[in-house]
């Protein structure tokens, strides 16, 4: 079994118009930038996009989104050191928000990969979120009813990578990254490097490969916060 | 109506003053912005063990200036430094810590905390893009919420309310609040007067907030050091 793809490219080349793509990251820390910019390059339109947040400058997320690919955004906090791109698209009605709280956004897309269609939890108890959903008393407190979220792709940034598409992360970046790759149909990683079977310690695997479809190397990849410093805008 | 240009706390003495009440060894969540500034003013000889959404726990002070690692960053998206006893953790575990009840403390900002507890502090209602980050989470889970904030809006009204107008983010959360002026407890009885800066008199704090102030005891002295911000 090889799951390696040799260019960013080729990696998502299979996504089409219309598809739910979940992409790893927050902020810069963990995004897979080069993915974007590849999905950019490809062309799919009218995508539904879950990310913590709405991008930064004009890079990445913020690039995808300026070039009037996404739909739709399922987001916990659109905003950044510059988040003018979304903030302009929100304005002009291209963009629809779908503002979820940052654990609650984590815990639906872990039970999309778990195979759990929904939870209840003590988060936007009382409050607009809410609303219209079920709520139920458990031992005395109120919780309100949470649905999973799946998609058809993950776009994911991972450090170490084998052909298997066993994964580890760096520090923070990990984030996102472990949750999406198992509540996607497809999920693609790129890799800052790609070794050999057996070059990971089992102990150290965080993504084992069955989550994972392809891989591909991105040795230095670009970090969206230098990006935006040296005024990056993609493409 | 008192001005209280003159007399009012400094962000960095609300922040000194929140943190003198940090245990040793605390579990502590840290809103982003005014309240990241808690952890500058821990108490000599206690460390708390501060707790980032994005999937750090016990992380150390920003790193100097051109020393930053974007991969090391707290929810503020602000580069930190590893610590000896550092873990890292994916999003779905770092709110097991939250919503589990596993953090004794979580400080935020507010722009309205209510006599029963709500807080308000996510949404200025329409004329903005929401943006609730892990706000929502943090305040039902914390074992204890407190808000860090200025005692009035910039235009002179009261931030602690009868009843919050605009979008919650909690309901019956906050337990205590630290402002510009006074340490006030929220329990059954609604706001309970418990430090107040000598340069303001009860019936004047009482001017600048939308709810009763009850007293359950002596009201102490909030005296803080100058703090540098």
């Amino acid at each position: 079994m090889d799951k390696t793809i040799q260019t960013t490219a080729e990696a998502v080349a299979q996504i089409p118009d219309g598809a739910t793509v979940m992409i790893g990251g927050f902020g810069g820390s963990g995004a897979p930038i080069e993915l974007i910019h590849a999905l950019i390059d490809q062309g799919a339109k009218h995508l539904t996009v879950v990310n913590n947040n709405a991008g930064n400058g004009h890079v990445g997320l913020a690039a995808l989104i300026e070039q009037g690919r996404v739909d739709k955004l399922i987001c916990s906090f659109p905003r950044s050191a510059d988040p003018s791109v979304f903030v302009e698209s929100y304005w002009a009605g291209k963009i629809k928000l779908d503002i979820v709280p940052q654990g609650t956004l984590a815990e639906r897309i872990r039970a999309g990969g778990a195979g759990i269609p929904a939870f209840y939890t003590p988060t936007a108890f009382g409050t607009d979120v809410a609303k219209g959903k079920p709520v139920e008393v458990f031992e005395g407190r109120s919780y309100v009813q949470e649905r999973w979220l799946k998609a058809d792709f993950a776009l994911i940034k991972a450090d170490l990578g084998d052909p298997h598409g066993n994964l580890t992360y760096r520090m923070a970046a990990r984030n996102f990254n472990p949750i999406m790759a198992t509540a996607a149909m497809t999920t693609i990683a790129q890799v800052s490097q790609l070794v050999g079977l057996g070059a990971i310690d089992p102990e150290r695997v965080i993504t084992p490969g069955i989550f994972v479809a392809g891989l591909t190397e991105v040795p230095n990849p670009a970090q969206e916060e230098e990006l935006n410093w040296a005024e990056a805008i993609y493409p | 109506m008192i001005d209280i240009t003159d007399i009012k706390l400094s962000n960095a003495q609300i922040a000194w003053r929140a943190a003198q009440d940090i245990d040793d060894g605390a579990y502590v969540n840290l809103g982003i912005g005014f309240p990241e500034m808690v952890a500058r003013f821990q108490a000599e000889g206690k460390q708390a063990i501060f707790h980032t959404e994005n999937g750090v726990l016990d992380f150390g002070e920003a790193p100097k200036p051109g020393e930053e690692d974007w991969d090391l960053i707290n929810a503020g998206k602000k580069a930190v430094t590893l610590r000896p006893g550092t873990s890292f953790f994916h999003h779905a575990d770092s709110f097991a810590m939250v919503r589990g009840g596993h953090l004794d403390v979580a400080i935020l900002g507010a722009y309205q905390v209510a006599q029963n507890g709500d807080l308000a502090n996510w949404s200025t209602g329409k004329s903005g893009i929401p943006a609730v980050g892990g706000a929502m989470d943090l305040v039902q889970s914390a074992k204890r919420v407190a808000v860090v904030t200025d005692h009035v809006t910039k235009n002179g009204a009261p931030k602690l309310v009868d009843a919050c107008t605009l979008p919650l983010t909690g309901v019956g959360c906050v337990t205590r609040i630290y402002s510009s002026l006074a340490v006030i407890d929220v329990d059954v009885a609604g706001f309970v007067l418990r430090e107040k800066i000598s340069a303001i008199s009860t019936d004047e704090l009482q001017s600048l907030t939308g709810a009763p102030l009850h007293a359950n005891g002596p009201v102490q002295k909030l005296i803080c050091p100058k703090v540098l911000a």
